[in-house]
């Protein structure tokens, strides 16, 4: 395994004056709400580590006031951490000098925000070259990645319109184009996608997605939204009060919820979708219960399953990566866990 | 009772005398400070005189031509139209030297406001104790009558164009500092973000983010500043200041109405052009960005 692009490490944010008496606070277990009862500090981020591969897309999800929209604008220091440290590329971003950290933004990383933040005075191509044109690239060089990011957003015949001409969508995609044109080696998207409507949102996320499969970067993606995040996210992190109460993949966030509010995000979400073939096994029926019937990989969607084992009467066996039996499903099985998850929706 | 009443109001009247103090404070300033004031009205008095002469030596023909051309570029035809026809009646009322005059004054004291307020507008936009400072003396600058300025400036600068274009400048200048201050405070806190996610210095966040996203509203309160140096400047002309407010003073003086409404009529049509123009180039910025 590579090492991690991102790597977060004990890091706080705590609003206020003397930040060393509330996070003592933090520290000795007290809750966001007891600090502020006792010091009237607002804790955005408490003590969170986590890390980031290269080529992710790690989705940080809450509810608002849970401090992910803070957490990602620590990361690029929009937001300056109390304490803690933030490695990127062997070097400690949280005590980077000023001029150091603007050249950096410069070059590696760039964001997406909710309200697109869009420059009303330029048209979009200037847009575009926004990120560009701060790091003193001449026009023409600037102009032509520009032109060719626009093209790989779909917006190639847009570029001499002014962002109040174009739908909220289309704005977002110049956002998006202004993002990718500085070629950032990792992508900070905070709720990029929230003001969309949810055909526009869907289609984004998909050309987010395309996006990905040509040229990997390391994506931050904060959102409220589960399904978008179960959709794009390598990994997901459930954030609660400023803390990091879960990680992990999304089968692993739906199969072992860490607790009631990570279970909270799934009501109203058809979950079923995320199970594999190892969620469905039968636990009447062990690996020697396979009589040599049909067999699926342990990692086969429920829907492909269901089309399986509903047209056998007899267990199907599940395998998994080094060919061992893990157990059966039987269309008994199947059905008794669909009837679970469905508690959900 | 009343006698109570009066023997109060008698004692009390001399109680803070505010106004022996700033009478005094003006007599300090012209013992001492005679230097500066002198040096401060040698280089007002170049400045708005280069540009009354040059306004006043360009044709008056080729002057209607070209308001004529920009009213119609920037308003249409029916506003080109008005701009040609009002001009040419102030030609043929004989009011076209004073007009003129009046756009010089106009424009030196417009010119000296921005110079001084659109730096000071970011100033208070940017630092919270700056702006708590310079709000209550815009509020003085701006309600304080403003005749009372024309006293003083004519103690120390003398009379003519120095003290007109002065107290021109102290009455005209808060609209554009105000409305530099809100315009760049107005600008999101996302788009903010975004040029410092980008890599703006601050110098960069400034002039390429916050100043053009506020441009529309700086350019209402340009608008404003000018409107006030105009109706300031006719009202200057009590200090020798020159202008169509000789006329509309004399037409007070001698009780000649036809006087006071030719010349009055030029104030306003002068008002409405500068006022279009001006405004149209705010405008055409919002309308293309909202």
């Amino acid at each position: 395994m590579s090492n991690p692009k991102i790597s977060v490490k004990n890091l706080y944010k705590i609003f206020g004056n003397n930040i060393s008496e509330a996070q003592k606070l933090l520290d000795a277990g007290h809750s966001k709400d007891e600090v502020f009862a006792k010091t009237g500090h607002v804790v955005g981020v408490n003590k969170v580590s986590f890390d980031v591969m290269p080529g992710e897309i790690y989705v940080l999800m809450g509810l608002s006031g849970s401090g992910k929209s803070t957490l990602i604008r620590l990361i690029n220091r929009l937001v300056e951490p109390s304490s803690g440290s933030i490695n990127i590329d062997g070097m400690d971003v949280a005590t980077l000098p000023q001029p150091e950290l603007v050249k950096w933004r410069r070059k590696r990383v760039a964001m997406v925000f909710q309200s697109f933040a869009l420059m009303p005075h330029r048209n979009v191509l200037d847009n575009a070259a926004f990120g560009l044109e701060m790091a003193g690239t001449p026009r023409k060089a600037r102009e032509d990645r520009a032109m060719e990011v626009l093209s790989q957003v779909g917006l190639q015949t847009y570029a001499a319109k002014y962002p109040s001409q174009l739908s909220g969508g289309m704005q977002q995609r110049v956002g998006l184009a202004r993002a990718l044109a500085v070629d950032p080696d990792i992508l900070l998207m905070d709720e990029a996608f929230s003001a969309l409507d949810p055909l526009k949102r869907v289609e984004m996320q998909g050309l987010m997605l395309e996006l990905q499969r040509e040229q990997q970067r390391t994506v931050l993606f904060v959102s409220h939204d589960l399904e978008e995040a179960l959709r794009i996210g390598t990994r997901i992190a459930i954030m609660e009060g400023g803390n990091l109460v879960q990680e992990g993949t999304a089968h692993q966030i739906i199969t072992q919820p860490a607790n009631a509010y990570v279970r909270k995000f799934f009501e109203g979400v058809d979950t079923s979708r995320y199970l594999t073939a190892a969620d469905l096994l039968d636990p009447g029926l062990n690996g020697h219960s396979y009589n040599g019937g049909p067999r699926l990989p342990w990692s086969t969607t429920l829907p492909e399953a269901m089309k399986i084992v509903l047209g056998m009467n007899q267990p199907v066996g599940v395998f998994d990566a080094a060919d061992q039996c893990l157990g059966c499903i039987s269309a008994r099985s199947l059905l008794v866990k669909m009837s679970q998850e469905a508690r959900h929706v | 009772m009343s006698d109570l009443l009066t023997q109060v109001t008698e004692a009390s009247r001399n109680m803070l005398p505010l106004g022996k103090w700033v009478n005094a404070g003006v007599r300090h300033l012209l013992d001492h400070g005679a230097k500066v004031f002198d040096s401060v009205g040698v280089v007002v008095e170049s400045f708005a005189k280069s540009i009354e002469h040059g306004l006043l030596a360009i044709p008056f023909w080729l002057v209607i031509l070209v308001a004529t051309v920009v009213g119609i570029r920037r308003l249409g035809w029916g506003f080109g139209t008005f701009v040609a026809l009002a001009l040419i009646l102030i030609v043929v009322t004989g009011f076209w030297p004073q007009t003129i005059v009046t756009l010089a004054l106009t424009l030196s004291a417009t010119i000296i406001s921005l110079v001084f307020g659109i730096p000071l507008g970011i100033w208070c936009a940017r630092n919270n104790h700056v702006n708590a400072c310079v709000r209550p003396v815009l509020d003085f600058m701006q309600t304080m009558p403003a005749f009372v300025y024309l006293i003083p400036a004519a103690m120390l600068f003398g009379l003519g164009r120095v003290p007109g274009t002065i107290a021109t400048v102290i009455f005209a200048m808060p609209p554009v500092v105000r409305l530099t201050s809100l315009g760049i405070r107005q600008v999101s806190s996302e788009q903010v973000e975004a040029g410092n996610a980008f890599g703006c210095t601050s110098t960069q966040l400034l002039f390429k983010v916050q100043l053009p996203i506020a441009m529309p509203t700086i350019m209402a309160g340009v608008n404003q500043t000018i409107m006030m140096a105009l109706s300031m400047v006719i009202i200057a002309s009590m200090v020798g200041a020159g202008g169509l407010g000789n006329d509309v003073l004399a037409s007070i003086q001698r009780l000649d109405v036809g006087l006071g409404f030719e010349s009055g009529l030029a104030v306003v049509l002068l008002a409405i052009i500068l006022d279009r123009l001006t405004e149209s180039f705010g405008v055409a910025r919002k309308a293309r960005e909202t």
